[in-house]
């Protein structure tokens, strides 16, 4: 009887602030009180989740309609999933950023730059001469560098994340143009190329590399005390000071993350196109931000999903993918993604609203 | 002084508003008459809330009606209230920080002609209000956000009667104020009803309905259980029966006698921080509990956060336990064993989305975790072990912090500390937001916690809980300690006549 009072006073908050209009939705129970079967399967992650899943069979669906076998090959299949690993990868370290309260605008110039510097005539004698995963190594350590610049001009530097990450897009991008002389560089290191053609039961090694990304991600961003903290830093930072979290230190690190694949994404770039060249990687940051986005994770900070992240990916690369079928322009492509963004999110601010107060 | 008699300005009969899953009122009846100041009082979840946003047109009742001068109306929208003449002052107030005052005020209906705005009469105009509220020396063109929290609240007082107002509700108008500044508010209340508007005020301060109120009505679980009271001369007792349907005679609990031979656990020398606070020095040993009283802007939470590192002291040394911490290091001072309940609890204290378990174990998720990886069990397991003992309800670990209320959210706060084993914590404004039957409960966890032997500082504005929760009291005035002593020895007058001092003129 008490808790059934205590439970209602929390449907009047004693500091309720202006802006919220309306009341709290009072649980009676932790949280389960919206288990009516829609209320479950639209507010919980796993209902959203299933919602980007249903989203994305229907897509399948409408590709299977309209290009019938070419569509719907083992073949194609596999296509899908290979042009969606590299932004996948960008994706799941921009979720890290995302959910912990910052934006990286600069991961496409990272990528050009990574890509590059990797394929630099020097580089690629050193590693003829020692090792091709020499390559490998100089992509991953100027993806995390550049991250590492993103992260302390932030953390340290109090500039603000949109601003930061946009000077690194425009100064990777140049300096990947200088270093390139704005030539494509082909990489003649057997050893790499050789290894990339490799694949795993018949999934190319690019999935494969996306998928391991994806897993650590996971496990690192619900399991792990750093997956916490960052949550904790994107939702309110000063709370999380103040709780005793190395707010500065843990930023530097989700920047040097998003870095980091950044990197991963150049290799993997340059493997499948044998190529470094300062375009590659365009348009990355909206990529990757929308597929985040439309996955679920808040823009503000303080929620994200992984699984989200990579279900949006494969959903935009799908449609891509059905419009190519279909010998649709890449104009039309575009045009229906900032479609899907809008609406993605227009339909999860309804469902967070819901969750959050009910009474709408 | 006497009760405005004729014709009510407010009939509010049978509002019952019902949220799924919840009855938030049930049957509230609320009359105000024209230049009075009606008290609501209630508990947290008593319906306060929820009815002014019945009155503001943000909720529409499902059943019960509303007269307005007489005639029955519906509050569908903002606007209808806003047209009719009722003016809401939320507790935490809806200024933008960047606009200047005379912006802030005609926020939403700008003079204007032709699209632009007409500067110099919205200047004038503000100006004008600024002066009905006997507040000249607030200037128009200030940024909102550079003015300290009480000239907020002239500021939004002023934009509620830049509307052609007649009843004003204020939510926990003194909340972010200290008494001096309390005082000017009620001067300015006063004025407003000799004026002829009417005013709903909500307040958990017993004190301050006595002193600016006349008429309360009590509210209990969705309904109104008494209306029509005096404000002057209902008693104590009586009103708390009524809010709480029990007596609570005793709200402090015993003080644990003091144990002379307790090891001094927090010691501060001769701390200060630039044009804030300077030489301040004191110490806390196990098991003690030190209030510090003081004015809002005195120093005394600038004071606490020095101490836990949360800002840089410019000079001065925090030792625990004999060792010196690092100046200005929250990671320092946490890892020295002292934790720090904050005084925005909600900006500064809590990951409001993320379940009690999460924000009991923030702070010591190391132990849960082996190679980073956590443990979510045994996570689980410890955390509900503290929000069991200090009593968090509704029981269960998962629900967002968010659902909470005022009392059960700082609550968890402590237990975060507990969790850490703490040996310092510091507790800055521990019942702000919580109402008198939750209060007590607060106490007693903290007064248990000093039992266990920890070292415990508490900053409060209200001088009687510094006193009746205290052993020893500090009392701060200007950055500068000017008093300390047994809690037992100094009495509420004594301590405003310290804070207070030279700061009448």
């Amino acid at each position: 009887m008490t808790h059934q009072r205590e439970a209602v006073t929390d449907g009047e908050k004693p500091d309720a602030g202006p802006d919220s209009g309306v009341v709290q939705v009072p649980l009676s129970g932790s949280g389960k009180a919206r288990t009516g079967a829609a209320g479950f399967l639209l507010g919980s992650s796993v209902g959203r989740n299933l919602g980007l899943v249903v989203a994305l069979f229907v897509l399948c669906l409408v590709g299977v309609a309209t290009a019938g076998q070419q569509f719907a090959s083992v073949d194609n299949g596999l296509t899908i999933l290979r042009l969606a690993s590299v932004i996948g990868v960008v994706s799941v370290g921009m979720t890290f950023v995302i959910t912990g309260g910052g934006i990286d605008l600069s991961v496409g110039a990272i990528v050009a730059l990574a890509s590059v510097w990797s394929t630099t005539l020097a580089t690629q004698s050193l590693a003829r001469g020692n090792h091709w995963t020499l390559i490998i190594l100089v992509a991953l350590i100027v993806g995390m560098g550049c991250g590492l610049v993103n992260g302390l001009l932030i953390a340290y530097g109090r500039v603000v994340p949109f601003i930061a990450t946009l000077a690194m897009l425009a100064a990777a991008r140049g300096l990947a143009e200088i270093i390139a002389q704005r030539r494509t560089q082909i990489v003649s290191v057997p050893g790499f190329t050789d290894f990339f053609r490799h694949d795993v039961l018949g999934i190319p090694l690019l999935v494969i590399i996306f998928a391991v990304v994806a897993a650590i991600g996971w496990l690192v961003l619900n399991r792990t005390t750093f997956g916490r903290r960052t949550f904790a830093v994107g939702g309110n930072p000063e709370a999380a000071r103040l709780a005793g979290i190395n707010v500065q230190r843990h930023t530097v690190a989700l920047y040097v993350i998003v870095g980091l694949c950044c990197g991963i994404a150049a290799v993997m770039i340059v493997a499948r196109t044998t190529t470094g060249s300062s375009t590659h990687g365009t348009l990355y940051e909206l990529d990757a931000i929308a597929a985040v986005v439309i996955g679920g994770t808040l823009l503000s900070g303080g929620r994200g999903t992984i699984v989200g992240t990579v279900l949006g990916v494969l959903i935009f690369t799908t449609l891509s993918n059905v419009f190519t079928q279909n010998n649709l322009s890449s104009s039309a492509q575009s045009v229906a993604k900032g479609l899907i963004i809008v609406v993605a999110v227009l339909l999860q601010q309804r469902l967070a609203a819901r969750s959050n107060n009910g009474s709408t | 002084m006497s009760v405005p008699e004729g014709a009510p300005l407010l009939e509010m009969s049978g509002i019952v508003k019902t949220f799924p899953g919840v009855r938030a009122l049930d049957g509230v009846d609320l009359v105000v008459r024209p230049g009075e100041v009606h008290c609501l009082l209630g508990q947290n979840g008593a319906g306060k809330s929820t009815l002014i946003k019945v009155l503001a047109g943000a909720h529409r009742p499902d059943e019960g009606s509303i007269r307005w001068a007489g005639d029955p109306v519906s509050l569908s929208t903002p606007d209808t209230s806003i047209a009719l003449g009722i003016s809401t002052i939320y507790q935490e107030l809806d200024l933008v920080a960047g606009l200047t005052v005379a912006e802030n005020i005609f926020l939403g209906h700008e003079m204007s002609r032709g699209g632009l705005v007409r500067r110099g009469e919205t200047r004038r105009k503000a100006t004008a209000l600024l002066a009905r509220l006997g507040h000249q020396e607030i200037r128009v063109d200030r940024e909102v956000g550079t003015l300290p929290a009480s000239g907020q609240q002239i500021v939004s007082m002023a934009r509620a009667l830049s509307h052609d107002t007649r009843l004003i509700v204020m939510d926990e108008p003194s909340a972010a104020l200290d008494q001096q500044e309390v005082q000017t508010l009620f001067r300015v209340i006063r004025d407003l009803t000799t004026q002829g508007v009417a005013v709903v005020y909500i307040s958990h301060r017993l004190e301050e309905i006595r002193q600016v109120g006349d008429r309360v009505t009590v509210l209990k679980d969705g309904r109104t259980v008494a209306t029509d009271l005096a404000a002057k001369d209902t008693p104590t007792a009586e009103l708390i029966r009524l809010m709480t349907g029990r007596d609570i005679e005793y709200v402090f609990p015993q003080r644990t006698p003091p144990d002379s031979s307790a090891a001094t656990l927090l010691e501060v020398e001769n701390l200060s921080l630039n044009k804030v606070f300077a030489d301040v020095s004191f110490t806390v040993a196990a098991g003690e509990i030190v209030g510090l009283a003081g004015l809002v802007g005195s120093g005394r939470s600038e004071i606490l956060e020095s101490v836990y590192g949360a800002r840089r002291p410019n000079g001065g040394t925090v030792r625990v336990d004999g060792n010196r911490l690092r100046a200005g290091s929250v990671g320092a001072a946490v890892k020295a064993g002292i934790g720090l309940a904050p005084e925005e609890r909600k900006s500064q204290g809590l990951l409001l989305d993320q379940p009690i378990y999460q924000n009991i174990t923030v702070s010591s998720m190391g132990r849960f975790a082996r190679a980073g990886f956590l443990k979510g069990s045994s996570e689980r397991a410890s955390a509900t072990e503290w929000a069991k003992a200090l009593d968090v309800r509704p029981a269960g670990v998962e629900r967002p912090v968010r659902t909470l209320s005022g009392g059960n959210q700082q609550k968890v706060v402590l237990a975060r500390w507990l969790l850490r084993d703490c040996r310092v914590l510091l507790l800055d404004e521990p019942t702000r937001g919580v109402d008198v039957g939750a209060r007590s409960e607060i106490y007693a966890a903290i007064r248990s916690l000093a039992d266990r032997g920890m070292a415990v500082v508490v900053v409060s504005s209200e001088v009687e809980e510094v006193l009746g929760l205290a052993d020893r009291v500090l009392v701060v005035r200007e950055g500068r300690i000017v008093h300390s002593g047994p809690a037992t020895e100094i009495d509420e007058h004594r301590v405003l006549d310290l804070v207070m001092e030279g700061s009448a003129a």
